[in-house]
Formats: C-alpha cells, structure tokens, sequence
C-alpha cells in the first residue's frame, strides 16, 4: 500500500462535476441585473496616428450608454513595471490592427456591435514594420516613440566559461540558423470580463484571467481607484495556455464603463479578437553553433536569438532571457554564450505560451543535436544519455540542479516505442525521431522584485469537517484547485471532497502570483501544505492528549488521526476539530511560499531561469510522409515526463497528452502570419487547431523522481512536456526522407518543395530553413554589424571607455 | 428590434420565451432561457462548443434559429443526466479526466452522446469521427476516447444486466 491516501490516486478532479453538468460559471456565463454589453472598437491600420476619433454620432445611438476611448485611460500599463508601454486603449496612436481604440457599452450586444460602426476615426498613416530585419534596418521609423534604440525593446549578452578555449577544443562544429514561426494559444474560451462598480464606490471585476493578482494591481493603477476598493476574481478559465496572463484593455474598459454607468458591464470577445489580443508565441530567428568533441562531448554552445515581439512588450524581457536561459540544464555545456534581441513590430503583441521562450531555442538545439549524433554515428537517445547534466548540480549559468530524470526518461521512451527496433530500420517514407528538454517549476523571481511570498494559502476548518483552501491561484483547466485539494486532504486526513476550494478572489484568497510559468503545484502546493501542516499540529495535540500517545506516533487519513502503532486507536477527524476549536479557537491555518535562495546566480540578468526545480522530459515522433503528396501524418507522439510525483496521474498524463497535441499543432499545421499587417487566418476554420482526427495517438509515460522541493516531491507537469514534441517531429522526418526541416511549421509544401516536387524544374533539397537573419532579399549582415556596431558603442559607453 | 413569442422544447420542459427572430439557438439557451452550459467558441461554426442535440442528432447552436426546430427536442448539456442519476458519460469524463478547462465539454459530451445512442461498441476511428467537430485544446482527445470507451462498456454492462433481469 502507498504511504499516501489521495497523493498518487486516480481520482476525479474536484471541479471535474461542475464542468461535466453545465454548472461551471465562466466569465461570460455571468449576468447581472442592469448589466450592460460591451465591445470594442479596433484599429484597422498597422501604425498610424489617430488624427480625430469621434463618438458623438455613437453616443446618440439610443441603445448606447457610455463610451469610453485612450484619453480616459492615459495611464501606462503592462505586465512587467520595468516596460509598461501599452495603454488600455490607444492613446494618439495605433500600432497594430486589432488594437483597442474604444469601447461602447449599450443596452444589449446588437445595438454595442452598431455604436461601432458610428464611430469616427481619422488615421494618419505611418510606414509599418512587419519583420525583425526591417526592425533592426529601420531606424527612422519607430513604432514607440519613447523608444530610445529605434525598435529594438531588449537587448540580453551573457555569458559564460571560455567559449574560445570551448571552439578550439572542438573536434566538430555545427553553427546553423533555425526560425520558429509565431503561433497562438487559441483557447476555446475567448477573453470576457464582467465589471461591477457600485454606490459603496468598490468595484468588483471577474475575469477569465491567468492572473488576478497582477491585474488586480494594474486596475488600481489605471483606473486611479484604491486596490482596497477593488476585488478582482478570476472565474475557470475555459482553457489559457498564457494567453489569459496580460491584463488587457477590455478588462479596463469594462471596469471604467461601469464607474461610468454604476451599471455592470460585459465585454467578451469574439473570435477574430482573440488572434488580435494574442500575446502568444514569438517568432524566433536564431543561430546555434555548437562545439563538440569526437565522442559528442559538448565543448561550447554560441545562441543568438531574435524574436519578432510585435507591438508591445508583455512579457518580453522575460521571453528575451528564457530563449537562453534553459539550454544549459539539460546536458553538460562548459562554455555558454547566448546573445537575444526581441524588437517591436506592427502586429499584434507576442507574450507568453506553454513552454515560454524556451520553445524555439529547444527546437533548434534539439535538431542541432540529432545532426551532431548523425554526423558522429550515434544513436540519438544513447547519445543524448551519456552528455547528461548530472543531478545535483550547477549549470554553467549558476543555475541549480536538484533532481534530474532526462536520463530515465530517454530510456522510457526507448522502450515505449520499441526504438532499437525501428530506428534505421524504417522504409523510405517513414520515420522516428527523439529530443529532449526540460522546464521550470515556476519562476524563482517575482515579477514585482519584493521580499513578500510568491503564494500564500489560507485553510479554515469548519465544525462538521470541512475544510476550506482559499489561495489566489487561478483555474485555468490545469487542474491546479485539485492540486490544492489534494494536498490538503492528504496532509489533515481527509478525503478531497471535504474540501472547498476558493481560488483566485484576491478578496477572499491570500495573494498567489498567479497560474503562469508553472508555478502552482511547486509554490501554491508548498503553500497549502504548510498551512495545512500548521492545522494539523493542534489537531494532533488534542488527538495526543485523547489517545494518550505522543503526537510523533500520530498519521492522518481517511477522516482519522490514528497512532501509527495501532491504527484501530483513533480521533475521528470532526471530533478533534471540534476539541481543536474549544482549545485554540477558530481554526484557521495559514501557509506561505518563496523559493529558497541561492537557486540562481548573481550577474545581471540571472533572475531568469532559476526555479526551485527543473521538470525533464522526452519525446519520440513517429511520422509517415506521403513522398508523392508531401503529406506529412504524425502517427504516434510518446512523451516521459519527470513530474516529481503525480499528485493524481490522471491529471499529469492529461498535461502530458495535452502539450504533445499542441506541440504537435505548432510542428505542422500552426501559424500566426500576416499579409501587410492584417492577420492572414484569425478564424478556428483558417488557423488550424488539430482536431480529433488530426492528432496523432498520444502516450504519456511518468517518471517519479521526488523531488525534495515540491510537495510531496512534485514538480511542473503543465509546459515541459510540449518541448521536445516539436523537434522530435522535426527529427522524425528526417529520419523518413533525409531532409532538415530547420524551420517550423513543417507543411506539405515545404516537404514538396524539398523533395523537388513542388514544381517540376527545381532540384531536391536536403535542408529546409533559414541561412541567416535577413529573407534573402537584403544583406543579412547589415542589421546585424549595425546592431553590433551600435551595442559595441554602448558597452564602451557603459564601461567609461568613450 | 421587436422580440417575438417562441415556444421551444428543451430538455423535456415547454418553455415559451420572448426572442429577437434573428437570435440563434445558443443565444436563446444562453440569454433567455439562462442555460449557461451549453458554450460558444466562435459563433461561427468553427468550434462545436455550442453542440446540443436536437431529435437526438448533434447540431452547432450558434448556426441554428430556433424557429426552425419546431416540435423538435433540444438536449442541452443541463439535460444529459436522468433526475439526479448522471449519465455515464459524466461519470466517465470525470474519471478519465476527459475535461481539463472543461469548455468543450459539453459539446463533446452531446456529440458522444449522440454515437452512443447509435452503437455500445464504437470502434476508434467512430470515436474520431464522432467529435471531429468538436475542438478541444486542452486534452489531445486521448482521455476523451478513453472516456467514451469507458462509458460504452459500462452501458452495455447495464443494459446487459436488464436483459437478464
Ligand atoms: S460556437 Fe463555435 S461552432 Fe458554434
Ligand atoms: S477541456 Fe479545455 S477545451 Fe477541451
């Protein structure tokens, strides 16, 4: 028998009931007596100024109630303190189409969707930036005028060892370019935000958001309204993938219309906007050269990267630094140099997805390495296994390693998938392919740099048993209530449906940062098991003294406090509340969580990659290609994950299945592209989500390292996985027709154009993707001496040299 | 816009409600009769998310008038379990974890339905078919088949077992 009772159990999802019986009350299921309709108005041009925006013919409308544009909300805002370059609502200009320029709130959605059409907007048109190099070339035109290097938004060098002792002791060097098209989270569930502000001058907003504790700080600075008087409640969020973790303008426009109106307002988007709110996968240019010795033995590593930002920042400092950070925990690197660029663009902001920033520059390194095992003549996984970052370790960027299963999990996926059978031995056409990779259990950095914990847990016990968790993460469909569900019940000895869970009301809920960078399990886990451990002890004093036997020999389970010496002696778990109560009062427990120090280095720019714990996984891709047709058909994608321990399995294997389905989505039919600004697919019809009959047959297999960190040894299920799906696809297709896709998606045209199908005349290709940063059109080199030339410029600057 | 009378059945239940003539079934369930379960992606007819059933057969309610149905029987999600017995499908989503954000689900608990109404022992590829239409992006449809297949064996154990009686 487990040592556990619900820990490690195939159970239902606590929330499992309310989602299967229609119960669930998402964002724009809410209505409220008076409640208004809302929607927005957006730009239609790239860059341009907005020379007169007029709502009078708008207002006169007789079902519009209020309408709200830039200039009423003038205020900064963003996710990170440090580039809040974005408004609410335009203010004097539009940098990309579909961005927010107004909003209207009328009496219902037809009469809100005609107000839009009676609004008068003049633009002056400016010359828009479409791609990275126009962006570095450009200095002329420049999309923030504040910006003080034209539209470069981040520049990161780092780096670490000796890379030049590093190259020279290599006996094989491969230094190539890969590209990484934008993709987008595309949930199911659009954005909506419903805001109520009453006569009491407090305002409640409930929104489908990742994140209700930042948003929850960014209202009070937008709105000018005191946090105290403001209660933000993330309702389940109907699918997220970090594209709920921005605060976004519809969030302010409703909570402003309804300051406006004293009526609540709705604001939910539709489809098309959704693409245009985005903040999903940037586009990543990048160049691996990596240095090896004859056995494989890696001797240095060079990464530039360069991300296509879109308009605003988001998060972009951080993606900047995690498409660097990673690369160095999973195998042993000596030598490390990583140099990233993110530059603004006209389109629509790029931001966090599943993976964040660790996705591309994980394609491109894992496609390096299975080349590099290629040109040596060794196998993949068994290559992969002998360059392992050890366990309990230091990366050569100062990050620290605790448990390490990549190992374990190349050999899961090696006898999964019956490898050593298939690999060469495949017919023309059909092929296998491994990568590997790894993810953060959250982020070891705030987002605020402040010494308060990073999540907080509040656990009340009632008379009759019940137990209340009450944490300000946010349900995202991840399963994270279940998680805090789970660990409670596991730790005071109950079963998880005595348990009520309160999440993400930052009313109600002690402050957790929120459900991005997979955090949860790690930080609000260890959270709730802390409170739930400091209940527990008063529970068991009084169970103690009634047993007469020390605390020391006490468990709980299965709604028992029970000596450990003689189980069939125990204190029902209602009764020793009860007698808790009479003794210490109400009983109420709280718990909170930082990551420990020492986790990361000290340079400039090492707050990003450090996590408590490092999540590893593996994947291998087995493809068929149609060589007449080019189609390309995944048929199998196997996944071993090191999740730590699985609080309840069912829930990891479904974070396993899910990121292979959408790592699969972006290795072959995904891309947000555009043709002069405007968005070429932003409908589910054109942009092609997978459906059932796309997917492959997904298998996840777990690996349980336990991991002293987690709770109960957990770490992150919800990201990692998604990683190595994509270039183990990549490497699969090598495998069946002999061609490098160094680019993604990998489409059926590309693989007729490489098979010299396409048109009759042009010759076969062993290789698709890019040789450098520019189209071909321009010279490549130029942005990029002048961007070195002028970052040169400022490093002597920096040091006093000038 | 002038709202006119219409008389829908729903879930077992007549129910007679005031509607614009050019709103949709999902706005109808959603707005008028606050049947909230029953989810909308893109209102376009892209997502299947607005699946409900009508004489037993699936159809996206976001491209449907409700002047069409008729005397016509609209099974919304609110409708799937019998009194309080849920239906074993329900059971089998929960205990596959066959919904992760849970907003396709009910969607795809009425396309499900709809192949179970036809055959007890579908075949993979009739799963496939079944929700086709239905996007998930949360779950990769694996424990989606596992849990169609689950609640398959366990309705014909049932129906089994009433044979026998
Ligand atoms: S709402 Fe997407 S198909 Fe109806
Ligand atoms: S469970 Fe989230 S979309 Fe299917």
């Amino acid at each position: 028998m487990s040592e556990y009772s619900i820990v490690g159990r195939r159970l239902p999802k606590v929330n499992a009931w309310a989602h299967l019986t229609g119960a669930a009350r998402y964002a724009d299921d809410i209505d409220l007596p008076r409640m208004l309709h809302g929607r927005l108005l957006r730009s239609t041009r790239p860059h341009a100024r907005i020379e007169r925006l007029d709502v009078t013919r708008a207002l006169a409308h007789p079902g519009v109630v209020a309408i709200v544009t830039g200039a009423d909300m003038p205020e900064k805002m963003g996710i990170m303190p440090s580039t809040q370059d974005e408004t609410a609502l335009a203010v004097g200009k539009v940098r990309y189409v579909g961005e927010p320029v107004a909003a209207v709130a009328a009496l219902d959605e037809d009469a809100a969707y005609e107000a839009l059409a009676l609004i008068d907007v003049e633009y002056e048109d400016l010359e828009p930036i479409f791609t990275i190099e126009a962006a570095l070339e450009r200095e002329d035109v420049k999309i923030h005028d504040e910006a003080r290097r034209a539209n470069v938004f981040k520049e990161v060098h780092l780096s670490f060892g000796d890379l030049d002792a590093g190259f020279a002791a290599a006996d094989h060097v491969r230094d190539e370019w890969f590209f990484f098209e934008g993709t987008t989270h595309a949930p199911i569930e659009s954005h909506a935000a419903v805001a109520s502000y009453g006569a009491d001058g407090k305002l409640t907003l409930w929104s489908s958001t990742q994140v209700p504790h930042y948003l929850h700080r960014e209202l009070e600075k937008v709105l000018g309204l005191p946090r105290s008087r403001i209660r933000v409640i993330a309702t389940p969020n109907g699918g997220a993938f970090g594209g709920k973790s921005d605060p976004f303008g519809h969030e302010f426009s409703a909570a402003l219309l309804s300051m406006r109106t004293r009526r609540p307002v709705k604001i939910t988007l539709d489809r098309e906007e959704v693409f245009y709110a985005h903040r999903g996968r940037h586009p990543v240019k990048m160049r691996v050269k990596t240095g090896v010795k004859r056995d494989g033995e890696i001797t240095a590593v060079e990464l530039n990267s360069y991300l296509d930002g879109g308009a605003y920042a988001s998060y972009g400092i951080a993606t900047t630094y995690y498409t660097g950070a990673l690369l160095t925990v999973t195998y042993r690197i000596p030598a490390y140099k990583f140099d990233g660029v993110r530059v603004y663009t006209n389109k629509p902001p790029c931001g966090p997805k599943r993976g964040h920033g660790t996705t591309q520059p994980r394609y491109a390194f894992e496609c390096q390495l299975d080349k590099i095992a290629a040109d040596l003549g060794l196998d993949p996984i068994a290559y992969r296994q002998r360059i392992l970052q050890p366990p309990n370790s230091r990366t050569v960027n100062d990050l620290r390693i605790t448990t390490m299963g990549l190992g374990e999990c190349l050999g899961a996926v090696r006898t999964a998938t019956g490898w050593d059978r298939k690999r060469g031995e495949l017919p023309r056409g059909k092929g296998i392919g491994v990568a590997g990779s790894a993810y953060i259990s959250g982020a070891g950095l705030p987002i605020y740099w402040n010494d308060m914990p990073h999540s907080g847990a509040e656990i009340r016990i009632d008379r009759g048993g019940g137990v209340t968790v009450m944490c300000g993460t946010s349900e995202i469909g991840q399963g994270s209530d279940n998680v805090l569900a789970a660990i409670a019940a596991e730790t005071l000895g109950v079963y998880p449906e005595d348990v009520h869970v309160v999440s993400g009301d930052t009313s109600l809920a002690p402050v957790d940062l929120g459900s991005y960078s997979s955090r949860v399990t790690m930080m609000a886990g260890n959270a709730t098991k802390s409170a739930a451990t400091a209940l527990r002890e008063k529970l068991f004093a009084v169970a103690s003294e009634k047993l007469g036997v020390p605390a020391e020999r006490l468990a709980a389970a299965y709604r028992r406090i029970y000596d450990l010496g003689a189980p069939e002696r125990y204190v029902g778990f209602v009764e020793a509340a009860n007698l808790a109560e009479a003794r210490y009062g109400t009983l109420v427990g709280a718990g909170s969580y930082k990551p420990p120090a020492g986790i990361g280095g000290s340079y400039k720019g090492a707050g990003v990659g450090p996590t408590p714990a490092y999540s590893y996984q593996a994947a291998v891709a087995e493809v068929s290609v149609d060589l007449e047709t080019g189609q390309l058909t995944v048929e199998r994608i196997t996944t071993a994950h090191d999740c730590g321990r699985a609080l309840n399995p069912v829930n990891v294997e479904g974070q396993v299945e899910g990121s292979a389905y959408m790592g699969y989505g972006e290795a072959v039919l995904e891309e947000q592209v555009f043709r002069g600004g405007l968005h070429k697919k932003p409908s589910l019809l054109d942009y092609k989500l997978p459906t059932s009959l796309d997917t492959p047959a997904l298998q996840a297999v777990l690996v349980e390292t336990v991991d002293s960190e987690g709770p109960y040894g957990a770490k992150e299920a919800g990201e990692g996985p998604l990683n190595p799906v994509i270039p183990a696809i990549a490497n699969a297709v090598y495998d069946a027709i002999g061609v490098r896709f160094d680019e993604t998606p990998i489409t059926a045209e590309k693989i007729l154009d490489a098979l010299g199908k396409r048109d009759n005349r042009a010759a076969p290709k062993d290789r698709i993707g890019p040789d450098g940063l520019g189209d071909g059109r321009r010279d490549p080199g130029r942005a990029l001496r002048r961007l070195g030339a002028s970052t040169e410029a400022r490093e002597r600057k920096r040091a006093g040299t000038t | 816009m002038t709202k006119e009378m219409l008389t829908i059945r729903v879930n077992g239940e007549t129910r007679t409600v005031a509607v614009e003539p050019h709103h949709t079934l999902l706005e109808v369930l959603r707005e008028e009769l606050g049947l909230t379960g029953t989810k909308h992606g893109c209102e376009l007819g892209e997502c299947g998310a607005c699946t409900v059933l009508v004489d037993g057969v699936p159809v996206l309610s976001c491209l449907t008038l409700p002047a069409q149905l008729g005397q016509a029987e609209v099974t919304t999600v609110e409708g799937l379990a019998t009194g309080t017995e849920l239906h074993p499908l329900q059971t089998a989503f929960a205990e596959e974890g066959a919904a992760q954000c849970g907003y396709c689900t009910p969607g795809m608990l009425l396309s499900a339905k709809a192949l179970l109404d036809e055959t007890l022992v579908p075949t993979h590829d009739e799963m496939a078919q079944a929700i086709s239409g239905n996007l998930c992006r949360c779950t990769g449809y694996t424990a989606i088949y596992e849990a169609i297949g689950r609640a398959a064996a366990r309705m014909r154990k049932t129906s089994e077992e009433r044979r026998t009686r």
